[in-house]
């Protein structure tokens, strides 16, 4: 069997409106992931990250390569790709549970049904009591919970990550990344996940990919073989992060 | 809308004063004949000639006949407003069609119109009906394309992930997006169609509230004058406060609601 996600010689130029040089986001980029498997992409900003996630969201087109997943080429936006994006992005217009509830509504499910699956969610998330709340009344942590809890409802094939806790002060930040391990655990869900948080990325990873930028590239894909509740203090990890360090710190030398 | 007593206390104390030092003025006023009385008239007198218009039922059909123009005239602008408007900010395409000729025709001031619409529609009610549509048009229209245009992308991405269709991303995201600048565009719109059907009544009408003004001034009725600017006021307020209600219950899901001033 091949695997889940597969990324084959991605390229992603952008073009500028004004003439000025054309600016080559992503170069040669191949990465396969596995089924169940927990990946980041890791780098400091302006490397890529964001767009390749968006590219296997299929909300924006590689101008080279291809995206399958699980074989079947990516072109556009699909349930079948669960999206958590930084800003929690609910729509604050409706109510908690509308707001898991929205993709199974736009594919027509009747309304016990998708409530009984978003009630479910809203268990794993442990935010059911909110479930009549519209998203102002809750903490950016719990927001981002909800997120989750919406792009898992449709049951993707994958769930798609981006900087998801970037704006949550560090303790909310400690506290999601437990949950999203927990998650993770929970459904077996296949994650790729972007940081430009070394520790976050050794926290949730299976493995790490590190991306160096201009054009945006793998530098190197690190095994994360730490069991699982991880400490950043334990020896390995620490070994673990000295080497991205390392890693991330040559670029600059380039 | 719950303000603090203190406030509310304020707020009623300043206009109470306010009435009092009116009708003190023209009290005195009439005693020593600074200006010609009947010029200035105090609140009790108003609120006398006020009694007589309603008992004779001139003060009702004027207020119903000048509603029935506002409301016709606001209901037809915004029908065409509100969908032109919504279609407009979501085809980036229509846009630059309809965008050049809503500039051409926004600078106008709509009583510029009245009198060529008058020659076309005769001096009945449907040229001051389609002049106040007219005007109600443009800050609907403008406040609903500007309002879908503020659409998050990150909204249509979420959308769009969820498997919504473009019907689905329209009716679930944009149109609620869109829906505070809509209100703003509504609010704006009444308060412009008000102004117009006043205008329009004191210049060609043979009822309503602008009419009565001018027929009163006719026959030197100074206090009639003064009704009819008062109910006038008090019609335009109360709207605002309904739309107001209604933008609150509507958008109880923000945050912070805008307060526009027209």
């Amino acid at each position: 069997m091949g695997h889940k996600l597969e990324i084959t010689g991605v390229r992603k130029v952008f073009q500028p409106d004004d003439g000025r040089q054309p600016i080559v986001a992503i170069d040669r980029f191949d990465l396969a992931v596995d089924d169940g498997e927990f990946v980041c992409l890791l780098g400091p900003s302006g490397c890529g990250k964001s767009t390749l996630l968006n590219i296997v969201a299929g909300f924006v087109r590689p101008t080279e390569g291809r995206v399958t997943l699980d074989g079947a080429e990516v072109s556009a936006p699909g349930r079948d790709r669960g999206v958590v994006f930084q800003d929690s992005a609910l729509f604050p217009w409706f109510r908690v549970g509308q707001n898991v509830e929205f993709g199974l509504k736009m594919a027509g499910m009747s309304r016990p049904e998708r409530e009984r699956i978003a009630d479910q969610y809203l268990d794993l998330i442990g935010l059911r009591a909110f479930r009549a709340a519209f998203p102002k009344e809750l903490s950016g942590g719990m927001k981002q919970r909800v997120a989750i809890a919406r792009a898992l409802a449709g049951d993707p094939k994958i769930l798609l990550m981006d900087e998801p806790f970037g704006a949550l002060d560090a303790q909310t930040r400690g506290t999601m990344q437990d949950e999203v391990t927990k998650i993770w655990a929970a459904t077996g869900k296949t994650i790729v996940f972007v940081t430009h948080a070394i520790e976050e990325s050794l926290l949730l990873a299976d493995r790490v990919v590190v991306m160096s930028p201009r054009p945006g590239r793998i530098k190197a894909v690190l095994a994360v073989p730490l069991d699982r509740p991880r400490s950043d203090v334990a020896p390995d990890f620490v070994a673990l992060k000295a080497e991205i360090q390392e890693l991330l710190r040559e670029r600059r030398n380039d | 809308m719950s303000q603090p007593w203190r406030t509310r206390m304020a707020r009623s104390t300043s206009v109470a004063l306010f009435v009092v030092a009116w009708q003190v003025a023209s009290v005195l006023n009439r005693r020593y004949q600074y200006l010609n009385p009947i010029l200035f008239p105090g609140p009790l007198d108003i609120v006398r000639a006020a009694w007589d218009e309603a008992v004779q039922g001139i003060l009702w059909r004027d207020i119903i006949a000048s509603l029935a123009r506002i409301f016709q005239g606001f209901a037809i602008g915004s029908i065409v407003a509100v969908p032109l408007g919504c279609a407009t900010g979501y085809f980036r395409r229509l846009e630059d069609w309809v965008d050049p000729i809503i500039e051409l025709f926004r600078p106008v001031p709509p009583l510029a119109l009245l009198p060529l619409f008058i020659i076309w529609l005769g001096i009945g009610e449907v040229s001051k009906v389609l002049l106040i549509a007219f005007s109600t048009f443009f800050p609907i229209f403008l406040n609903t394309t500007e309002g879908v245009r503020s659409t998050d992308p990150l909204h249509l991405r979420a959308a769009l992930s969820l498997g919504a269709n473009r019907w689905q991303i329209f009716t679930n995201v944009v149109a609620r997006s869109a829906l505070p600048g809509i209100i703003v565009g509504l609010r704006l719109g009444f308060a412009l169609g008000f102004f117009v059907l006043v205008a329009a009544e004191l210049i060609a009408a043979d009822s309503g509230l602008g009419y009565r003004i001018q027929e009163s001034r006719n026959f030197f009725l100074v206090d009639r004058m003064f009704v009819g600017a008062a109910v006038i006021g008090v019609l335009g307020f109360t709207f605002n406060v309904v739309l107001r209600r209604l933008e609150e219950f509507l958008l109880r899901w923000r945050s912070t609601i805008v307060q526009a001033r027209a």
